[in-house]
């Protein structure tokens, strides 16, 4: 593995400024979360609560229910380890308007820095791959980040960037109020 | 009487997966996720072969939980499928998605595990299906005859979308012939 790491705050601010009116973007829990909100909260960002590992499979429902908008999921190493699964079924049905973006620090962060199966060898890309997702990449450089959004932003196909993250804490906390958050996500998939 | 005699000989010259597939349909349900099972399969035939509905199968039922939010959140109705063991475990994520953010979902569980169960794990995890119901303040309606059927699976999809209260419809043995 590189040495080299970005920085989740530097990273999802890159992601934000790529983002269009219309794209919406499913936030997993932790850390990840809180660095989304510190990026600029969005009324198209949906800040999960709980149910850790379901970043991408509410990410494929919007998909699914609407074709024509950009969704991105967002989450950790130790969300989509609790959820393999989803890529397989990410594969299978090939959205052609959902990006996962998977920042990877090789551990628990949030809950004291216990290692992750990532630290030890277990590559989530070749996961992803060997599920059937051919549009993927892993990244530790702000060039390496842009290059693979360049190359997958307008594919009709699901893609998978795994971002190699440094251990930094996250800038902020994410507000807490769920229903403030569903009903300003389902106005903004409304109208936009 | 007479007309009333020709509704329930209609009735029941369809099957209870036809009856529950048009009652999902005419209450706009078009998502359907499952995680497959041996009793729910006329059910899962029956979707499929009708092209209204968009059917696919998931790895858990966890992610079949989450497809239906986030479809919900931008505008497609859905219901997952499973099976008994399938809702025991679901109880974090119910509680932390569904539950939290006032989303409904509409659960349809083939009850697997009583009326005859002769597998031991099975009858176990049976045992938790209404207590994980019931500490959520989830309806559980437990479907026994084709006579009711229509009623209370019309009335519950209703329901569940009307007030944001997720529910579940439970296909007892009675109802399918407990095939296991």
């Amino acid at each position: 593995m590189s040495v080299e790491v970005m920085n989740r705050y530097d990273a999802t601010v890159r992601l934000r400024a790529r983002l269009g009116d219309e794209d919406a973007v499913i936030g997993g829990i932790g850390n990840t979360n809180f660095d989304l909100w510190a990026a600029g909260p969005r009324n198209l960002n949906f800040y999960m609560l709980g149910s850790m590992g379901l970043a991408v499979p509410i990410a494929l429902g919007v998909a699914l229910a609407q074709p024509g908008r950009r969704v991105i999921a967002l989450e950790g190493d130790g969300s989509i380890l609790m959820q393999l699964g989803c890529l397989s079924t990410l594969a299978k049905m090939a959205p052609g308007n959902l990006g996962t973006i998977i920042m990877d620090n090789g551990c628990y962060q949030i809950t004291g820095s216990q290692p992750t199966g990532t630290a030890f060898g277990t590559d989530v890309e070749a996961v992803a791959n060997a599920c059937g997702l051919a549009h993927t990449a892993t990244v530790a450089t702000e060039a390496a980040l842009d290059a693979a959004l360049d190359r997958f932003w307008q594919i009709e196909a699901p893609w998978v960037i795994v971002v190699k993250i440094d251990s930094e804490p996250p800038r902020g906390t994410t507000e807490r109020d769920p229903l403030r958050i569903r009903m300003r996500f389902m106005d903004a998939l409304t109208l936009a | 009487m007479e007309v009333l005699e020709k509704v329930e000989e209609a009735v029941n010259a369809l099957s209870w997966a036809e009856i529950m597939r048009d009652s999902l349909k005419r209450n706009g349900v078009k998502l359907v996720v499952y995680v497959p099972d041996r009793v729910l399969t006329p059910l899962i035939e029956a979707i499929e072969a009708d092209s209204y509905f968009q059917a696919f199968s998931t790895a858990r039922e966890e992610e079949a939980v989450g497809i239906v939010c986030g479809a919900w959140m931008a505008g497609m109705k859905g219901v997952v499928l499973m099976q008994t063991s399938g809702l025991a475990t679901l109880p974090n994520v119910l509680a932390s998605l569904p539950c939290t953010y006032q989303i409904p979902v509409l659960m349809i569980i083939s009850e697997r595990g009583t009326l005859g169960e002769f597998n031991r794990g099975q009858a176990l995890v049976c045992k938790t299906m209404r207590p994980i119901l019931d500490s959520m303040g989830m309806e559980g309606h437990t479907l026994t005859s084709i006579r009711e059927l229509d009623f209370i699976v019309d009335r519950t999809i209703k329901q569940v979308f009307g007030t944001l209260d997720s529910a579940a419809l439970i296909i007892s043995p009675l109802l399918s012939s407990g095939k296991f």
